[in-house]
């Protein structure tokens, strides 16, 4: 397909699942650049998995996966959910955000300085810069955020993909990093692809949506979620989906 | 003291495995693993159990049987289904079981399963004193070269998995050495008291230090020193080197409590 070319990811015709027991099948939909993509559903439709398989983590079980050629070799901006084991970690917030670099430092023992520039300037981006030599450990639950966000624009410039950023957040910080990705979408052209729990914030900033049900997908623009059988519901009942 | 042969060995010996237990050491602090030095140690009793009412040679059997058992605990750590810590607890029981009956069936509970739990420095040979040596020089060559993967691994394994990094690899690696380490340690210090030396200075230089740089540092150091100060202590007043390698640990980890709560 032509179009194939001016696409981030393609997913076409996509069944997962684990151990050949699919979750959701014929899943289509892309992401182009500058887009910004809300994946939403309940618990356990599968939308942790469908992200297992957008980083190339997990085969998909069937149909194919398309990465533009500028994502190959994990150049993915990633966002994951924190871990228990990290909130008590030893490191300086310094140290944290080079470490999006790996991917592009092949074996040179030491960061260059273009790298470290634009990790600096990254900071800035975000908003964190004199919180540089600070330890991550001792850092509020939205400045940690911010940190592994810098991390991600660190270790890729066209696509970020994240996983229930809000999670943990206090509300006056989910709305700061809500802020923070829209700039990065609208001024930076960064394409956004978020799982999230938190329906009405995120469909605020959304451009595209991708619904998993269990009985069912839907993928489409805002304004044809909001008509479709699973956005009226949301936005009739107010409820989270 | 340093005149007698043997306390050059252990002396040797010593400081090159706790300078290693100390680096592997804060990888599996911090990813949450501490307790596979533990396991580890207890299999690797058993292992040196069995081999030598078996007739091997002591080392050539367990080392292998001790790498196996890692990969096997780190898969199980690793695992979202299991009782993680659980299964390690059974693992570590059922090993140190096997090795007592095995022992008391063939040369009976001599001092072979006191030196094996609690440490001997006797019981360095030349050959592991080599081992030592080849043994430190390939995990501090590891930690230089991936410092920063290690780095990543450690803080992050699903972004450094998602950004291309080899993350079972370096997972692979970390516990293959960490069961070199332990084999080669718990001769002398100990199965019983291995897996302080792994865990102790990590958590020192936790407390004192907020960079991971520094950290893996000052957990080197420490460990160097509580070994030279506990070997001293042993030898002036003739007790097993593990405990008091053990303590020494203890009193700077409180020291370094007392500091961090005085900042």
């Amino acid at each position: 397909m032509e179009e194939a070319q001016t696409e981030l990811l393609l997913c076409r015709d996509v069944s997962l699942g684990y151990e050949g027991q699919p979750l959701l099948e014929h899943l289509t939909f892309s992401v182009k650049p500058g887009d910004y993509l809300c994946v939403v559903g309940e618990n356990g439709s599968g939308k942790s998995t469908l992200l297992r398989c957008l980083l190339g983590l997990l085969p998909p079980l069937s149909g194919e996966i398309v990465r533009a050629p500028s994502l190959r070799s994990g150049a993915v901006g990633y966002l994951p959910q924190q871990t228990r084991a990290q909130r008590d970690f030893p490191a300086t917030v310094w140290e944290v955000v080079l470490s999006g670099f790996l991917n592009r430092r092949g074996f040179r023992f030491f960061y260059s300085a273009a790298q470290k520039s634009e990790a600096l300037m990254n900071m800035g981006k975000l908003g964190i810069l004199e919180l540089r030599d600070r330890c991550y450990r001792e850092l509020s639950g939205g400045q940690q955020q911010r940190v592994l966000l810098a991390r991600a624009l660190c270790a890729a410039r066209q696509l970020l993909i994240l996983d229930e950023p809000i999670t943990g957040l206090d509300p006056a910080a989910a709305q700061d990093l809500y802020k923070t990705l829209e700039y990065l979408n609208s001024r930076e052209g960064m394409a956004v692809v978020m799982v999230t729990h938190d329906l009405q914030p995120a469909l605020k900033s959304a451009r595209t949506v991708l619904h998993i049900g269990r009985s069912g997908w839907f993928f489409g623009t805002r304004a044809e979620y909001l008509d479709s059988p699973q956005g009226r519901r949301f936005r009739e009942g107010g409820e989270r989906a | 003291m340093f005149s007698y042969p043997f306390m050059q060995r252990a002396l040797t010996a010593g400081v090159l495995v706790s300078l290693c237990c100390a680096l592997l050491g804060v990888s599996l602090v911090l990813k949450r693993y501490s307790m596979i030095g533990d396991g580890l140690s207890h299999v690797s009793f058993g292992a040196l159990a069995v081999a030598v009412a078996l007739g091997f040679a002591p080392l050539a059997f367990s080392i292998p049987v001790v790498i196996v058992s890692a990969f096997f605990l780190l898969r199980m750590a690793g695992h979202p289904r299991w009782n993680n810590d659980a299964a390690i607890a059974v693992m570590s029981a059922s090993a140190l079981a096997i090795g007592i009956v095995v022992i008391s069936l063939t040369t009976g509970m001599t001092t072979d399963v006191d030196n094996y739990m609690f440490g001997s420095v006797l019981a360095m040979t030349d050959t592991d004193v080599t081992l030592a040596v080849a043994l430190c020089s390939a995990v501090l060559a590891l930690f230089v070269l991936f410092y920063h993967k290690l780095f990543a691994v450690t803080f992050d394994e699903s972004f450094s998995r998602a950004t291309g990094l080899r993350v079972d690899l370096y997972n692979s690696l970390l516990s293959v050495l960490t069961a070199l380490t332990i084999v080669l340690g718990m001769r002398m210090m100990g199965a019983m008291l291995i897996s302080s030396l792994i865990i102790f200075p990590a958590l020192t230089a936790m407390r004192l230090f907020r960079s991971f740089r520094a950290v893996v540092l000052c957990a080197g150091g420490v460990a160097v020193a509580c070994f030279c100060a506990g070997l001293a202590v042993s030898f002036a007043y003739s007790m097993p080197v593990g405990a008091t390698v053990v303590l020494a640990d203890l009193a700077v980890f409180l020291g370094a409590c007392l500091l961090g709560k005085a900042r």
